[in-house]
């Protein structure tokens, strides 16, 4: 599993990449009320503001870590936002996304140095 | 934590913001909102003149509160604007007021000019304020206060240094209690340690407010909302309208008056969000594709079990069930006015 700065993990699973948050992010959020998922099928660029989070405290985005083709997206999420502070690392997987070169997640951090990183 | 009208506050306790205002609607939630500020008026000529001279300050039957009774209370500015609303005690000999932590200042200043005559202006800095709230509120502080559970709503008593209002901010049955600064860790931490108590953040105490309706000052209303605006009519009794015992002679008296005769130009109204989105303060309100209001407060109603807020819109867009929409993220999404309080109060009378 791979981690980025803005608390995302990503897992490889056949030629896609899973995306979620860590649950450091949603400790940090709090108790999640409303996700907001992008369409499949979407093409994104890395950076882009793709999924809503709405906690009781307040709201955020998560951008994609990497450019590549969306293409699927967990909609219990939708019907069961409290599964992202429940099962953060598991079943509250965000979106699954096909990239040129998974090579591309090499450049992101293991767990030792996120872990190091949120300290 | 959070920086909160300089202090520092906690958002939330470790049980989040979801536990604790669904444990204070259950049982009872503790917060410490001793950054409020505490004043005692000491009448120089006589309680009467105190009371006339407070009544100057706004649209609020002062002199006809009984002793031991608390009232809701609102200075106006000029304009008819809101410059801060707070809570007033008659305590037979004096009047004890509870302001918000943001206008404290300013509002003992203007306390100090505009009552100069009548009144001996203390602003009490040594004094904690805690608030006990929910349905085992009463049992649990009686333990300690035994006098409280005679009380009801709105009534106030002193019990030796403690004084306590059953009052609060949170739609429930509970207290408010003023004490001295030494003893408010040993007696939270009395309160704490029962089974009923659990303390509670600033995040909860807002989605509790919410829920009850109940406005934020500096969100909700401001010194450019009236009180009629504000639907706050409740709060403005019978001796200070047209036709009344003393009528007008408050900050603001020609605007309030004229709105209570005519009706407001808008309203706050609560909003129900029809899908799962929030829509927090600043979402702009859309009738037939025009610009009609914005969200002063919203979020999610955790004993609702869905999103809520209040904003204001034109009188006649004010109708409970009126459809709107709401503009979240650059999508107009369907929301309509909906009655207050959104969860039903449990106000002990």
């Amino acid at each position: 599993m791979k981690f980025t700065n803005e608390h995302e993990w990503l897992r490889v699973e056949g030629d896609l990449v899973v995306v979620g948050i860590t649950a450091h992010a949603s400790e940090a959020l709090g108790d999640v009320v409303f996700v907001e998922l992008p369409e499949p099928e979407t093409m994104v660029s890395a950076g882009d503001e793709v999924c809503v989070i709405e906690s009781v405290k307040a709201a955020s985005d998560i951008l994609a870590p990497v450019d590549g083709e969306i293409v699927a997206v967990n909609q219990k999420l939708v019907d069961s936002p409290a599964l992202v502070n429940e099962d953060p690392l598991g079943a509250a997987w965000f979106f699954k996304m096909k990239l040129d070169d998974l090579a591309v997640l090499d450049d992101f951090m293991d767990e030792d140095e996120y872990n190091e990183m949120i300290g | 934590m959070v920086p909160f009208a300089g202090y520092e506050m906690p958002v939330q306790y470790p049980a989040g913001v979801m536990k604790e205002h669904l444990h204070t609607r259950a049982a009872a939630g503790l917060f410490d909102v001793s950054h409020m500020g505490q004043v005692i008026l000491r009448p120089k000529a006589g309680m009467e003149a105190l009371c006339l001279g407070f009544e100057a300050l706004m649209p609020v039957d002062v002199l006809g509160l009984a002793e031991g009774r608390q009232r809701y209370g609102l200075f106006t500015n000029d304009a008819g604007g809101i410059l801060d609303d707070l809570m007033f005690a008659n305590r037979g000999d004096h009047l004890f007021v509870v302001v918000n932590a943001a206008c404290k200042h300013a509002d003992v200043a203007h306390m100090r000019a505009r009552l100069g005559d009548v009144a001996e202006v203390e602003f009490l800095t040594d004094r904690a304020l805690l608030a006990l709230q929910g349905p085992a509120a009463e049992a649990a502080l009686a333990r300690i206060v035994p006098g409280v559970a005679a009380m009801r709503f709105m009534d106030v008593g002193v019990f030796g240094e403690i004084w306590v209002s059953r009052s609060g901010y949170t739609g429930e049955d509970g207290f408010e209690i003023s004490l001295p600064q030494g003893q408010a860790e040993g007696f939270a931490r009395q309160l704490l340690a029962m089974a009923e108590v659990m303390p509670i953040g600033l995040g909860a105490r807002d989605s509790l407010r919410l829920e009850a309706g109940l406005c934020l000052y500096g969100h909700d209303i401001d010194t450019t909302t009236s009180p009629v605006e504000a639907g706050l009519v409740w709060a403005i009794q019978k001796a200070r309208k047209a036709g009344g015992a003393r009528a007008a002679g408050f900050p603001g008296a020609d605007r309030i008056l004229r709105e209570l005769a005519e009706g407001p130009a808008r309203l706050r109204v609560g909003l129900r969000p029809e899908g799962r989105a929030p829509m927090r303060e600043e979402t702009a309100l859309f009738h037939d594709g025009a610009e009609v209001g914005r969200v002063t407060s919203g979020g999610f109603g955790p004993s609702v079990g869905a999103p809520i807020a209040m904003g204001y819109v034109p009188a006649a867009l004010a109708a409970i069930g009126n459809a709107l929409d709401g503009e979240v993220r650059g999508k107009r999404l369907p929301v309509s006015v909906a009655a207050m309080p959104f969860q039903p109060t449990t106000y002990k009378r």
